[in-house]
């Protein structure tokens, strides 16, 4: 067959516009038969480059080649062009509405009085307090006498205490945690920096801003040197920490009988002094059963109710909520959300 | 207490425009908390008048009596209005709001027509003036009090400002006028003049002359005056003045010769008693019930006597418990002419001791159990009689006295403590002046020691830190600085603490929601639940907090079942829950505690018994899952929670720890007895996991198949630090195998033969399938074993080898045989 230049022109010209008018990728693969395929006019121009004479062969195999190059060129555009249009369809095909509940997954939640004693204990170890903990049902001596609380204190009576059968076991449910106070004093040389989360009791009935069980924090400092100012400092530390940093603190004299001198801690939040709880230089008599020397050291302690604390910091408003084990309570502050 | 400001002034200048603010924190910032500030008269305006009854009419034909009053107001006419109340008779002098005027409440006072007639005012009573609660009938004034017509404001000095003040156990003194009016001078930098100081004790002498005391028990007083006078005035009346204050203080005025005790108690702090001389038999006796059984009280109720129970006796019987309230047969009556008094000072102990046994708190014991000022005894029994003398017409006959008032010891001190103790520089011309305003005498023996004495009526303070907190209040806590002083051997959590935090966040992390139930069950429901045995004996509560609940919890199921019970009620529907906490078993012999005294440090022996004799409470993790863990959803159906994972979580708990575990199958309440699993490290068991029994989930109604899972987490130790092998990278090969055994063999059992025999190069084993389909009571069980060697590829022939010697191993420890 013979070749000739206006031949292989035409077929470029209709190859580019079979590529160019092909809709999709499927019309796209038949103009690719019929202008790039072994049978079309551009493939047989090159076969019968073969039996062409040798000086004619350089001067068409350029044209053939060239002429190939463009169709395919102009091919590979279309192709690309193609297959980004068709991925783009199928992908907004594929779209969903994220907006839809993921309510299948499992949600849980910690205790607010998990999350509010794990931050309170991180803020003090990171002060290089030790976190100490006791048994919830406790010795009498422990709980009240080392504390000079003395037997006929009115604390002491049934209508406050929680008191085990037989009573001459002498056990109670804890009124505080500072029986762990006393232990750590016992055990324990000073210097002495223990923060004390954990249960405790006393006998008031549940209604919406007091519980029969209810969660306490105690710090103790037991150091040479430590003054009252060392305690105004630590609490302001922790009321800025737990409320925000704004939040004030004040000392209002108190009586505790295993502090002296004792005071009550309020804080400022939302416009009002909100009291906290109690707290003091550690009775010298409470110092000295528990072996260590007065002359040598001081020590400070203070305590609050946890449950009072989120009260005040989630705008709780009824005790029963905080005691009921509601899921959609615990839930609503999630794995440790604040 | 309640406290008029008025009295107040009586011993300290208190400006009259002092804001109530200023008041309050003037209380607060020496130590007393202020319970409520009440403006007396502020919402009262007048015309309010003294009037005389001139004609009363009785209107017939009412419900009730109803009076048409005619009323001298001073008008120069007769005022007529209508009064519902009859306690009062025509030359009566009482008290009446005019129309304009405007009574508490915003009860507005008008001429009115009612019950046909024009009423022209009001007669009232002293709750519609809202200065006392009486509102059995109007205001009766003692006649010739006042002219008619005279302001009824200034005469019954309504206008005031009365302070109820909250007072601290170790501050008994301020439970007084006297006591109260010297913070408040203190606080406010004003003068202060002490009542105890105008009364003149020397006027009445001891003598041998009327009705003679002697102590029988020294233990339970130190001093005590007995007074005695006559010709009381019986029908004598109370002055405005002193039933006015009375009220004021929140106290009822009874009749001049009570209302005269009542008086010098809330002014000075000493209880008094008024016995009628002529009921006495001889003389009295301080001393111990011990025999005498009963008592009538000024109440009127018989009260059975404890034999240590303080009584003032005469020579027949007991006529009053000590300290704490009169007796009916020597009571002072309207027909008493002959008074005794009585002034003592109480050991506070037995008076305390008194008051809880018969349930009687009294303004006088709650005064004697504070401890009252010794020398008030003498004084305050002087200004008593005084009085009955003054306003009674009564005659003085003698006293007689037994004791010696005690006072505290004189402290040795170190004024530069103060500064060190506090952090901030106080002055030693502060402390000094400081100490002196709340009553100590100061003698500076050197630069470094001072020996205070403290005042009579503070026996509290003892030691250096006492001292401290009188100047620390006295310049205000708020002069104390903030310093922050940090630990020096802080070690971060220990390993229980991490461990409890890790589980609460893993529970909680997936899907568990955490709960602190009370530690208080019930024991019918606590057996219905199948405890029996170890894990049924609790502790038992003395005084429960409900009859319902009265045990200590020897289990977290019992308190997480109600409390999934509680959630489903109100409406949810797929219910997971979690507790750590502590349970509590009887089951040890514990040490009994002897009595410790607290003089001296316990040596290691008493401490040890004193530990020994609070029992063991362990730390468990309990969890229950009521219905699915998640919820169905808009694109399928949660999985259903079961057994399997029950057991799961379970294990997953005590691998955290850095245990193994073994498991096998348990028959243990109050879990299904074919589906529960007791977990075991070291051959100790140490969680139960499972479904719970049928019954139990139908008793209380929660879903189907609800499954719950308990750890010991204080039964699980702490193992070495975990030693990490290099990973191997070389590739696996995996061989499955698939074990026909009878269905009685366990899993747990087939795997653990598999392993033994499939040598060391096996990496991992995992069941993959179980079918029980079988028939015959055969199981099939099929099984991925993976194999990898450190250094080398493994070949086809030498892994086929490896499973062939696992199938060998579990045909002879199970009755295998390899499925086909």
């Amino acid at each position: 067959m013979a070749l000739n230049v206006a031949d292989v022109t035409g077929s470029v010209k209709s190859a580019l516009i079979a590529i160019n008018e092909a809709k999709d990728l499927a019309a796209l693969k038949i103009v690719k038969t019929e202008h790039l395929g072994d049978k079309s006019a551009l493939s047989k121009a090159s076969q019968a480059l073969g039996k062409m004479a040798a000086e004619d062969r350089a001067e068409f195999g350029k044209i053939v080649g060239s002429a190939k190059a463009e169709v395919t060129a102009a091919f590979d555009i279309k192709l690309k062009e193609l297959e980004t249009a068709r991925d783009l369809k199928v992908l907004s095909e594929e779209r969903v509405d994220v907006s839809l509940p993921a309510s299948k997954l499992p949600k849980g939640g910690l205790h607010p009085l998990t999350i509010l004693t794990n931050e309170i204990c991180d803020l003090f170890i990171g002060l290089g307090y030790r976190v100490a903990e006791g048994p919830e049902l406790e010795a009498e001596w422990l709980n009240f006498d080392a504390l000079n609380i003395p037997a006929d204190h009115p604390a002491r009576t049934m209508q406050d205490t929680f008191f085990v059968e037989p009573l001459d076991s002498k056990l109670v449910l804890r009124t505080h945690t500072s029986p762990v106070q006393i232990r750590t004093m016992l055990e324990n040389k000073p210097p002495i920096y223990v923060i004390c989360p954990g249960r405790t009791y006393r006998a008031d009935e549940l209604d919406a801003t007091h519980t029969p069980v209810f969660s306490q924090v105690e710090g103790l400092v037991i150091d040479r040197g430590i003054t009252m100012a060392d305690l105004k400092g630590t609490l302001d530390y922790f009321a800025q920490s737990i409320f925000g940093t704004d939040v004030k603190t004040r000392l209002r004299p108190s009586f505790f009988p295993f502090t002296e001198p004792s005071a009550e801690v309020d804080f400022f939040f939302n416009g009002r002094w909100i009291e906290w709880g109690g707290c003091g230089m550690v009775n010298p008599k409470v110092l000295e059963v528990c072996g260590i020397d007065t002359n040598e050291y001081s020590g400070f302690a203070f305590g609050m109710g946890l449950e009072r604390t989120l009260m005040v910091r989630h705008g709780i408003t009824d005790m029963h909520d905080i005691v009921e084990g509601d899921i959609r309570f615990t839930r609503s502050f999630g794995i440790g959300g604040r | 207490m309640k406290i008029p400001l008025s009295w107040i002034r009586e011993f300290s200048p208190i400006p009259q425009d002092i804001s109530l603010e200023k008041l309050e924190s003037a209380f607060v910032s020496v130590g007393f908390e202020v319970e409520g500030i009440d403006i007396q008269g502020g919402d009262l305006t007048g015309p309010l008048v003294v009037a005389r009854v001139v004609n009363i009419e009785e209107l017939a034909g009412n419900k009730k009596a109803i009076r048409y009053v005619g009323l001298d107001c001073g008008e120069g006419s007769t005022r007529f209005v209508i009064c519902g109340a009859t306690n009062f008779a025509v030359g009566d002098l009482v008290v009446a709001a005019l129309p304009g005027a405007v009574l508490p409440g915003d009860f507005a006072i008008s001429a009115r027509e009612t019950y046909g007639k024009t009423s022209n005012g009001m007669i009232c009573s002293a709750r519609e003036l809202r200065i006392s609660e009486e509102h059995s009938g109007i205001i009766v004034l003692p006649a010739d009090c006042a002219k008619v017509g005279a302001n009824a404001i200034e005469l019954l000095e309504i206008n005031d400002v009365v302070v109820d003040v909250a007072v601290n156990p170790d501050r008994g003194y301020a439970l007084s006028v006297r006591g109260l009016a010297r913070e408040l001078a203190a606080s406010l930098a004003l003068k202060y003049s002490d009542p105890a100081q105008q009364v003149n004790a020397k006027d009445f002498p001891i003598n041998t002359k009327g009705i003679q005391v002697s102590v029988e028990d020294k233990t339970a007083l130190s001093i005590v005056y007995i007074r005695t006078i006559s010709d009381f005035n019986a029908s004598a009346v109370t002055p405005l003045w002193m039933s006015r204050r009375i009220e004021k203080c929140g106290m009822r005025s009874i009749s001049l010769a009570v209302d005269i005790t009542n008086y010098v108690m809330l002014e000075l702090g000493q209880p008094l008693h008024a016995f009628d001389a002529t009921k006495i038999d001889t003389s009295l006796i301080m001393r111990r019930a011990g025999k005498t059984k009963t008592i009538k009280t000024l109440d009127n109720q018989e009260r059975k006597l404890d034999s240590d129970d303080l009584v003032v006796a005469d020579k027949s019987t007991a006529l009053a418990l000590a300290g704490v309230m009169g007796g009916a047969s020597s009571e002072v009556t309207d027909k008493t002419t002959q008074i005794a008094l009585e002034a003592a000072r109480f050991d506070p102990r037995t008076i305390a001791k008194s008051s809880r046994r018969h349930k009687l708190s009294s303004e006088a014991s709650r005064r004697l159990e504070r401890g009252v000022d010794p020398s008030l005894a003498e004084i305050s029994s002087a200004r008593a009689i005084a009085l009955m003398i003054e306003l009674g017409g009564a005659k003085y006959v003698g006293s007689s006295a037994s004791g010696e008032p005690k006072y505290g010891p004189i402290v040795s001190f170190d004024p530069n403590f103060v500064s060190k103790y506090l952090g901030t520089e106080v002055s030693l011309s502060e402390v000094e002046d400081k100490l002196t305003i709340v009553g100590c005498d100061v003698a500076k023996k050197s630069a470094t020691n001072w020996e205070i004495d403290p005042p009579s009526w503070r026996s509290d303070l003892l030691l250096a830190p006492d001292l401290v907190e009188e100047v620390a209040r006295m310049i205000g806590y708020e002069r104390i600085p903030s310093t922050l002083p940090t630990g020096k051997l802080g070690a971060g959590l220990t390993r229980m603490q991490y461990r409890k935090r890790s589980v609460a966040d893993f529970l909680a992390g997936n899907g568990f929601s955490e709960v602190y139930n009370y530690p208080f069950v019930n024991p019918d429901f606590v057996a219905q639940l199948g405890f029996v045995g170890d894990r049924a004996k609790s502790f038992r509560l003395a005084n429960p907090m409900s009859e319902e609940f009265p045990d200590l919890r020897t289990h977290l199921l019992p308190g997480l079942l109600l409390t999934a019970v509680r959630n489903q009620g109100r409406g949810a529907k797929d219910i997971a829950l979690f507790e750590i906490g502590s349970v509590f078993r009887n089951t040890e012999k514990l040490e009994t505690q002897s009595v410790i005294g607290t003089d001296r440090v316990p040596d290691e022996a008493t401490k040890t018994k004193i530990y020994k004799s609070v029992p063991n409470q362990p730390l468990h993790v309990g969890a229950i899952v009521a219905g699915k863990l998640g919820s169905d959803s808009w694109n399928g159906k949660a999985q259903d929670f079961t057994w399997v994972e029950a057991i799961g979580f379970a294990r997953s708990i005590i691998e955290s720890t850095g245990n193994v575990s073994t498991t096998s199958s348990s028959d243990f309440a109050p879990w299904h007895p074919g589906r529960c699993a007791e977990l075991q490290v070291d051959g100790k068991p140490v969680a139960h996991a499972g479904e719970l029994h049928p019954r139990v989930i139908a008793e209380l109604g929660l879903p189907e198949r609800s499954c719950a899972f308990v750890v010991v987490l204080s039964g699980l130790g702490f193992p070495d630090t975990k030693k990490i092998q290099t990973l191997v990278t070389m590739p696996a090969a995996i061989q499955d195998i698939a074990l026909v055994v009878d269905d009685t063999v366990s899993a747990s059992t087939l795997e653990g033969a598999l392993r033994a025999g499939a040598g060391d190069l096996l990496e991992s084993i995992t069941l993959f399938d179980r079918y029980d389909k079988l028939g015959d009571g055969k199981v099939s069980l099929a099984f991925t074993m993976v194999f990898r060697a450190p250094d080398r590829t493994l070949t086809a022939e030498e892994v086929s080898q490896y499973r062939e010697a696992a199938a060998t191993s579990a045909a002879k420890a199970c009755g295998a045989a390899v499925r086909a």
